[in-house]
């Protein structure tokens, strides 16, 4: 429960310190919709030779690509610039006032930044997604958006986790910048499902960079693609990860040696 | 060496030296590009199957020809950033440059250059992996791999100097985070960046040959893994030799009106 409350009490203060900025909104705004109308007009090449790719068919990608924006969103808003302040305060031995607070470590820095404005993809993405099904040729049922909106929170831990998991490489190799950008780069291959990847490339992006769990599979739900068992393989997968993620971060900490080194 | 060829192979060199320092974070840098080919490759490989193995004519191997030179043109075409501008302004970084009796441009051009070789030392690996994985195929001639080595040079002249334009917007404006974005997205679809400019709707790739983008990217990957006549091969040429001028122009007049309006803020 005081965790609960500690979440919401940063994400207020963290919104709060947006709204100064108001005038951000509409660059996010811009930026969105060029990235938006890049992407559909990339669609719209792709199906003007074909009709299917990999058993996908326009419409269903665009579900795809509707997950993919709002995850993104949420990347960029509020998992990238907490991990960013990891990294800076790792490098220049700040950490040591949120390791100072009686409170999980781990919790803090996961939540100590947060940039509103690229909320707005995360919108944009729901938008494009609720656009997608009217298109879909059987609309999902109950089931399947309950399906959708489990595989969804769990695609969030797992970008959060997997994230948080290469940030805390910082406590050894400190300078982690061009990771950051490799992460970035390998996230667009999100754009499409996973399914269409040669097999060696699909378990990398299933495993090593878990993009199938996190926006795949929500992408599935809605397609009628998604089995009981996936979703509990999902489950597993983000626990897993998770679990990884708090032991190599209690690792990290101990390397950690603060200001004074 | 005295002048300006004394100059670039200072410049050059330390870039080299500098750069090389850096390699694990080039290299992260690079990997993390590839991801961007790999994917437009997956999924015209997958178009190219369903369709019954090519394309308008082109072949799952072409296309993995294509997106392989892609990877080399990319790395050659990564110059100074018109976002760096920002910095360069508010910081008064400009100002040492401008007491300097040579155009600061040819600075970014022999710094870049340098840190060229080191990219592409770094690039011949993940070359010969992609090509292990996704089994291109290639039909070249020594003309055309003549042509490719000068095309590649042009390709960074042209793509250096529109950049540098581009950037020099900062001295009027510090808001062109959208105008930079509209740019890209233009460059990325109309220069043989996404796709090969053959897969284009007819009007946009009219579009692209009144454009300088395709002289950047489609036609030196086109000249090693496309099939152009000797006629598109040289005229290729000619058409990079005639906006390096434009670019060297627009770069000359657009400095000249843009310096008068810094002040070196912060310094």
């Amino acid at each position: 429960m005081q965790a609960l409350r500690l979440v919401g009490t940063y994400l207020r203060i963290g919104v709060q310190a947006e709204l100064q900025y108001r005038s951000n909104v509409l660059f996010s705004v811009v930026q969105s919709l060029v990235a938006v109308g890049t992407s559909l007009a990339v669609l719209a090449l792709v199906f003007s030779h074909t009709d299917d790719l990999g058993g996908w068919s326009g419409s269903e990608l665009l579900v795809v690509m509707g997950v993919y924006v709002l995850l993104g969103g949420v990347l960029r808003s509020v998992v990238q610039p907490s991990m960013t302040q990891l990294m800076d305060d790792v490098q220049h031995g700040t950490l040591d006032f949120v390791l100072t607070k009686p409170a999980d470590a781990m919790l803090l820095v996961s939540i100590r930044r947060i940039e509103l404005w690229q909320a707005v993809d995360v919108l944009v993405g729901a938008g494009i997604v609720g656009y997608a099904l009217t298109r879909l040729d059987t609309r999902p049922g109950a089931l399947a958006v309950a399906g959708f909106a489990v595989a969804l929170a769990l695609g969030v831990v797992v970008l959060w986790a997997f994230w948080l998991l290469l940030t805390t490489a910082a406590f050894w190799v400190v300078r982690t910048d061009s990771l950051v950008e490799l992460l970035s780069g390998m996230y667009q291959a999100g754009r499409w499902p996973v399914t269409i990847y040669p097999g060696w490339l699909r378990i990398g992006f299933t495993f090593l960079v878990p993009l199938a769990f996190a926006i795949t599979v929500p992408a599935q739900a809605l397609t009628g693609r998604l089995s009981g068992w996936l979703l509990l393989g999902a489950a597993a997968f983000t626990v897993a990860l998770v679990a990884v993620t708090r032991w190599v971060w209690t690792l990290g900490v101990r390397a950690y040696s603060g200001a004074s080194a | 060496m005295n002048g300006l060829p004394g100059l670039y192979s200072v410049v050059g060199r330390t870039a080299v030296q500098t750069q090389f320092q850096y390699r694990t974070s080039n290299y992260l840098f690079m990997l993390g590009m590839v991801a961007e080919p790999v994917v437009y490759l997956v999924v015209w490989q997958t178009v190219a199957d369903a369709q019954g193995g090519a394309v308008q004519g082109i072949t799952a191997g072409d296309f993995a020809a294509y997106y392989i030179v892609w990877t080399l043109v990319r790395n050659m075409n990564i110059v100074f950033t018109p976002y760096g501008w920002e910095d360069r302004i508010r910081r008064g970084e400009l100002s040492g440059r401008l007491v300097q009796p040579v155009h600061p441009l040819h600075f970014d051009l022999a710094y870049f250059a340098g840190w060229k070789v080191v990219v592409v030392l770094l690039w011949v690996p993940i070359a010969a992996v992609l090509a292990l994985l996704f089994r291109p195929t290639f039909d070249v001639s020594p003309v055309e791999v003549l042509v490719f080595l000068v095309a590649i040079w042009g390709a960074y002249l042209i793509r250096s100097m529109l950049l540098w334009v581009l950037g020099m917007v900062t001295f009027w404006t510090t808001r062109v985070s959208a105008l930079y974005e509209l740019y890209f997205t233009a460059e990325l679809l109309l220069s043989g960046r996404l796709l090969p400019l053959a897969l284009l709707p007819a009007w946009a790739a009219t579009a692209a040959d009144w454009l300088p983008f395709r002289y950047t990217f489609g036609y030196p990957i086109e000249v090693l893994a496309g099939d152009l006549t000797t006629a598109q091969l040289w005229g290729g040429l000619a058409a990079q030799a005639a906006w390096v001028a434009i670019g060297a122009g627009l770069v000359a007049v657009v400095w000249r009106f843009g310096v008068r309006r810094y002040s070196a803020v912060g310094n």
